[in-house]
């Protein structure tokens, strides 16, 4: 291995590492906020930029779609007026989500009309945003303080549901979305896509804006209080059910973000998240599923790992991946108290 | 008394057609799921050739009744629907299934209760070797070890000297590094690299690395659907300049549109009704090739064909011969026997001109293709109106 390899498996690295930080952040953050491992987040990053493929005019997609509306429009929909009827003895919150609903339908709509494309891009995020939120609502908010292990079980649950979904949604194949930002800029040897500075800068950005939020809003604070202690929170009046729904939705916000600006570079399909959300989960894992910057050195760690294993024995790259999750976590196990039975 | 009359007019019916009863032909296809944009172009096949031969007086002046039913690209269910038609449908014989995995699976029921069955799918291993079990299976879409004789005579042409495969890290992947390695090394040209990746994979920096360190004449990329794009573009982004070749899987208008200008260039082996309009005149199943992509066409539309509903086409085009010489040595009333006969009968296929090729089998091949003629390369243009197209690049006559 000379120079040139070693510096462009680091740039391959980098870009997978940020996506998986991108994803453990999210993680990270339900988990610690709701005790819930959400494997559904990397069908969450696909649906976004599958669902902005539907609104692309014609010759920039390739497709005729004839103004056809992208079914994530309808399970928005469906999802949040089934919350209004779990929800109807508060007529404000019922009245507001049937608007929400409509409101979904009436830009996915307007969307598959034909919009600009930048348009199209919000409205993509926009469409597949409330499926996050509501998803607590109505699959895990009914479990109220049920075990780790039973949120997982629904967690997983819901994660084959919506990949069949999305397979029914958008069919089997891939498809190629136009670069916000084309081509390539050198930085030394290695010529980076314009596009992957985009996912930095995300990346970054999204960071930042967690730390502010945790430690400068009051609802940051909140959330926090209630990963510290769930139970003293609730006796200080932060409803749990209302943190629940802002961390899925930033959680939803963050993935889908980066689902939009990762997909020029993958040509993006149904069963692409998957993968990529147990990576994240792995990376979250190296951080105990409790410690920020620790899950984002983990990805990193992961994205490295990667890179390097898909160069030595392509054929093992994810066993090796995988496989390095063992020791990590038995040496974890050895260290930390169970997480979640300190109610 | 309503209900009276129509019972009276089914009876009456069914009494007019019982010297007529329909020659039943079970069919799995995957119509959903992964490989869906291969099975629904066989399912469109099947049901237009049920309606054209009805049409055209049925078989030996009896209708022909496909049972469809589809696996929804998953093995459980593709035995589950053979085991069906076997029992409840009473079918004559089986064709399917889209996928090579299930097409194995589908061989134990097969075998057991002794109906022949014509498999649509691409792996040797379906086939071969011809078995107390395989004995009853047959099957149309040419072999991975067929389509690597074009590909490496085409290395050959271009003066290629070194190449490196990557391929998918599953059946597929793994039968084209064996069949296109072994063929190369026979034709004195030298492996450098052997890659593998995942369908799912959103990276393959560095499998692409490692190949551009041994600098190869050529890549071939073994993989199918649209996710073999992304080792190409990410070969071009990395400044490869040689020949790229890709395999049959990729022979369908979504790799075209997901690939774009970086696909370009690309040089693959595909049946000949790929090109069906670009072959010489002279080119023996150019003419069926012809007519079955214009009559699918004026179906289902302006370039809704794919080389993979040919393989259902010829699926019928070696069954429907074997039916009629079967009817005239044995009744289908005595099902187990008519069925051994059907078996003998698919066996002796001779000259069967088909989309794909010109097919005979034997005892000892339940292929029977050529690559001769099953066979051509293609290269991937961009044509006078800025659109991708497949060109015919040579064939091997």
């Amino acid at each position: 291995m000379d120079w040139t390899i070693v510096s462009f498996l680091t740039a391959d690295a980098l870009q997978n590492g940020t996506i998986y930080a991108l994803l453990a952040l999210s993680l990270v953050l339900v988990f610690a906020v709701t005790r819930v491992i959400l494997v559904p987040l990397g069908e969450f990053l696909v649906f976004a930029p599958l669902t902005y493929v539907w609104f692309l005019p014609a010759e920039v997609s390739g497709l005729n779609l004839q103004g056809q509306m992208p079914g994530t429009a309808w399970l928005a929909a469906a999802m949040l007026v089934w919350w209004a009827i779990l929800d109807r003895s508060n007529r404000r919150r019922a009245g507001l989500l049937l608007l929400a609903a409509l409101g979904v339908l009436g830009i996915a709509w307007w969307g598959a009309q034909g919009v600009p494309m930048w348009l199209g891009w919000i409205f993509a995020i926009l469409v597949v945003l409330p499926i996050g939120p509501a998803s607590y609502r109505l699959f895990f908010e009914p479990a109220k303080n049920a075990s780790v292990l039973t949120y997982l079980i629904i967690a997983v649950g819901l994660h084959f549901a919506f990949m069949g979904l999305g397979l029914v949604f958008f069919g089997p194949e891939q498809f190629r979305l136009p670069a916000i930002w084309p081509g390539q800029t050198p930085i030394g040897l290695v010529p980076v896509n314009n596009q992957a500075f985009l996912v930095y800068g995300f990346a970054l950005l999204a960071m930042l804006g967690l730390y502010l939020f945790f430690t400068r809003s009051i609802f940051g604070k909140a959330l926090r209080a209630c990963a510290v202690n769930r139970y003293g929170a609730r006796l200080l009046g932060i409803s749990p059910s209302q943190a629940g729904y802002v961390s899925f939705g930033i959680a939803t916000l963050i993935v889908c973000v980066s689902g939009m600006l990762l997909s020029p570079l993958i040509s993006p399909a149904y069963f692409q998240g998957f993968l990529l959300g147990l990576k994240g989960f792995v990376a979250g894992i190296l951080g105990g599923l409790i410690s920020y910057p620790l899950a984002v050195v983990g990805a990193l760690l992961v994205g490295a790992m990667e890179s390097w294993a898909s160069f030595q024995a392509s054929a093992y790259k994810d066993a090796i991946v995988f496989a390095l999750l063992l020791p990590i976590l038995f040496w974890r196990s050895l260290r930390s108290h169970e997480i979640g039975e300190e109610e | 008394m309503k209900r009276a009359l129509i019972g009276l007019l089914a009876l009456g019916l069914g009494l007019g057609l019982a010297q007529q009863a329909p020659l039943k032909i079970g069919v799995v296809v995957s119509a959903t799921g992964p490989a869906a944009s291969l099975g629904i172009p066989e399912r469109n096949t099947l049901v237009l050739l049920e309606e054209q031969v009805n049409r055209r007086g049925g078989v030996a002046g009896r209708p022909v009744q496909f049972i469809v039913i589809d696996d929804a690209s998953d093995t459980t269910q593709a035995v589950r629907a053979t085991r069906r038609l076997i029992q409840e449908d009473q079918v004559l014989a089986i064709i399917g299934t889209t996928t090579t995995p299930a097409s194995l699976g589908m061989i134990d029921p097969v075998a057991e209760a002794g109906v022949p069955k014509i498999s649509m799918a691409a792996n040797l291993e379906i086939v071969f070797p011809v078995d107390e079990k395989r004995r009853w299976v047959f099957k149309t879409p040419q072999t991975e070890q067929q389509m690597s004789i074009p590909i490496v005579r085409d290395m050959q042409a271009s003066n290629v000297r070194t190449v490196a495969y990557i391929g998918f890290n599953d059946a597929y992947g793994e039968g084209w590094a064996r069949a296109f390695e072994a063929a190369a090394r026979e034709a004195g040209i030298q492996v450098v690299a052997s890659e593998r990746f995942a369908r799912t994979d959103t990276s393959v920096a560095g499998q692409v690395l490692r190949i551009l360190a041994r600098n190869p004449d050529a890549v071939l990329i073994g993989g199918s659907g649209t996710a073999p794009v992304l080792p190409q573009r990410t070969l071009r982004e990395r400044g490869y300049r040689g020949l790229i070749y890709q395999t049959h899987g990729v022979a369908n208008p979504d790799f075209l549109r997901v690939g774009g200008e970086v696909v370009v260039g690309t040089r693959l082996p595909a049946g000949p009704v790929l090109v069906f309009d670009q072959l010489p005149p002279d080119f023996p199943n150019r003419q069926v090739a012809t007519s079955y992509v214009q009559q699918y066409e004026s179906r289902f539309g302006i370039g809704s064909y794919s080389t993979f509903g040919g393989h259902a086409f010829d699926a019928w085009a070696i069954l429907r011969p074997a039916l009629e010489r079967a009817l005239r040595r044995e009744q289908t009333t005595n099902l187990a026997a008519f069925r051994r006969v059907l078996r003998d009968e698919l066996e002796a296929t001779r000259n069967v001109v088909g989309t794909h090729g010109i097919f005979n089998m034997s005892p000892t091949d339940h292929l029977g293709l050529r690559f001769n003629e099953a066979a051509v390369m293609v290269e991937i243009v961009r044509d006078a109106n800025g659109k991708l197209d497949w060109k015919l690049l040579r064939t091997f006559r």
